[in-house]
């Protein structure tokens, strides 16, 4: 499998999406493991802006041409924005997982949630055990 | 759950980058490079599967034709050794037991090619039906088999095999040497592009495979996974057993009354599907495409324009030649014509979508 690219500066769950902490909004979207593990995204579907979301609560669905997951909130707090692009153009995910591939920036209603997301050397293995399956 | 099994081939698809899934138990790949760019290799170049998990069901002797006209929905005795033909085993209900193609190997032998995870319940089916005295030889596991699909199949395929591979007619077969191995050539597939199935002994398999990437590597050559052999498949509407065919399912609820000998009868199921003939179907199978946004999946509900469930999908997917999500399903024949509005319900939601031609792909005759 090709080289996966974990960034040092953002928060990862274990669901393989990615937070990043920008202006007090933490920016929501999947990692560049899920993307290859996916494939070709064919489909993604978000929730409105104002919807409020638990800490592991499912926020919307990702398909590829095989594949249908559902995507978790890593943290909990209120949609602030989403990422219209990828309606015209899910394939952005597959191409710019953590720049133009993102999803939604939540208002987090316990930003102490995002400290407690794994940081990029603890996902990192966490990616690598499950390679070797 | 019982140990998956591997084809000859299983070593080549890991150094290959492959992705392994269970499919029909066995370890199969689902993808190399990616569903999309392997679906496209097969559509505008060439595209080489590992195939090696169907099984094959040979029968022998003076009663095997006969045998094979009784188990098979289509003709058999006035298929030509040399000659290929697709059919449906039928129970007596005139459910799908499987559907398989028939190779004409000579007077009294020929074989059926079946789907991987139906080889056991085909086998004991065969034996319990066949006529007395008939061979039934599973031999599954020692053949491989090899699909090269796609345009360019035939430059590729001649560049190592003896006969006249280029020339050869569809659904028609040879038997010939290929890259130093006997093989048998038919001009088939299960993609709706042009191309060939390749069977051969399977520990010869791996090399040919090989040997057959080396020589399309001008024409762009690819190996393709399962994935894209779905919406390959899918797209030249071609049923998967499990999906649109099942033993509760008959042919003719599937569209495939071309591929049964109504008329001649004698087969299993036959009375059972001639009754289905003259009443009507209760269900028939259905291309649709959908309207809005979104992808149909198997067993997502189908509804009719009002709103109320009246179907199920078998199969569906984003086509990656037409930009648009297809699939199959079935719903009454009221609704089955062509242009009827549909509803299908994904997760909650109701998408539209309506009846389409089938195949959704068709190739384009040079």
């Amino acid at each position: 499998m090709a080289d996966t690219e974990i960034p040092g500066d953002l928060r990862y769950s274990r669901e393989d999406e990615w937070a990043r902490l920008e202006d007090g909004r933490v920016f929501v979207g999947v990692t560049d493991y899920a993307q290859q593990q996916l494939g070709d995204v064919v489909f993604v579907e978000l929730p409105e802006v104002g919807t409020a979301f638990d800490q592991g609560a499912p926020f919307g669905v990702i398909e590829s041409v095989k594949a249908v997951s559902d995507l978790y909130a890593p943290i909990s707090g209120t949609v602030t924005e989403v990422n219209d692009e990828l309606v015209e153009r899910p394939e952005l995910v597959n191409e710019s997982c953590y720049q133009n591939g993102w999803m939604l920036a939540l208002e987090p209603s316990d930003p102490a949630q995002l400290d407690a997301l794994l940081e990029a050397d603890a996902y990192t293995q966490y990616v690598e055990d499950r390679k070797d399956d | 759950m019982s140990e998956l099994r591997r084809t000859p081939l299983f070593d080549l698809h890991r150094s290959l980058g492959a992705r392994m899934v269970p499919f029909g138990g066995f370890e199969m790949p689902v993808q190399y490079e990616g569903i999309k760019a392997e679906h496209g290799a097969v559509r505008e170049r060439a595209g080489l599967f590992d195939v090696s998990h169907m099984g094959q069901i040979h029968l022998e002797g003076p009663e095997a034709v006969a045998s094979a006209e009784r188990l098979v929905t289509c003709p058999v005795a006035s298929l030509r050794p040399g000659r290929v033909r697709y059919g449906v085993l039928c129970n007596e209900s005139g459910g799908s037991v499987d559907d398989v193609t028939v190779y004409r190997m000579a007077e009294d032998r020929l074989f059926l090619c079946v789907n991987a995870s139906n080889i056991d319940k085909d086998r004991a089916w065969i034996e319990g039906h066949a006529l007395p005295g008939v061979g039934v030889d599973d031999r599954s596991e020692t053949t491989g088999l090899i699909a090269l699909q796609g345009p360019r199949s035939p430059e590729v395929l001649a560049s190592l095999a003896e006969a006249d591979v280029a020339g050869l007619k569809f659904f028609r077969f040879v038997e010939t040497q290929v890259a130093g191995s006997p093989a048998l050539i038919s001009r088939s597939g299960y993609t709706g592009s042009d191309g060939y199935e390749i069977y051969l002994e399977a520990d010869r398999t791996a090399d040919l495979f090989q040997a057959l990437l080396d020589a399309g590597r001008d024409a762009g050559i690819a190996p393709v996974g399962l994935g894209a052999r779905d919406t390959l498949r899918l797209e030249a509407a071609l049923p998967l057993y499990g999906h649109e065919l099942d033993d509760e399912t008959s042919p003719l609820e599937a569209g495939l009354q071309r591929f049964v000998k109504l008329d001649a009868g004698g087969f299993l199921g036959a009375e059972a599907l001639a009754q289905q003939a003259a009443n009507g179907v209760g269900k028939q199978l259905v291309g649709f495409e959908l309207s809005e946004r979104g992808v149909a999946r198997a067993d997502h509900p189908l509804l009719d324009a009002s709103g109320s469930p009246v179907g199920r999908v078998t199969s569906g997917a984003p086509s990656p030649t037409l930009g648009t999500c297809i699939g199959l399903g079935y719903v009454p024949p009221a609704l089955a014509a062509e242009g009827a509005e549909l509803g299908v319900e994904i997760r909650g939601r109701r998408v539209s979508a309506r009846v389409v031609a089938t195949p959704f792909y068709r190739r384009p005759r040079g």
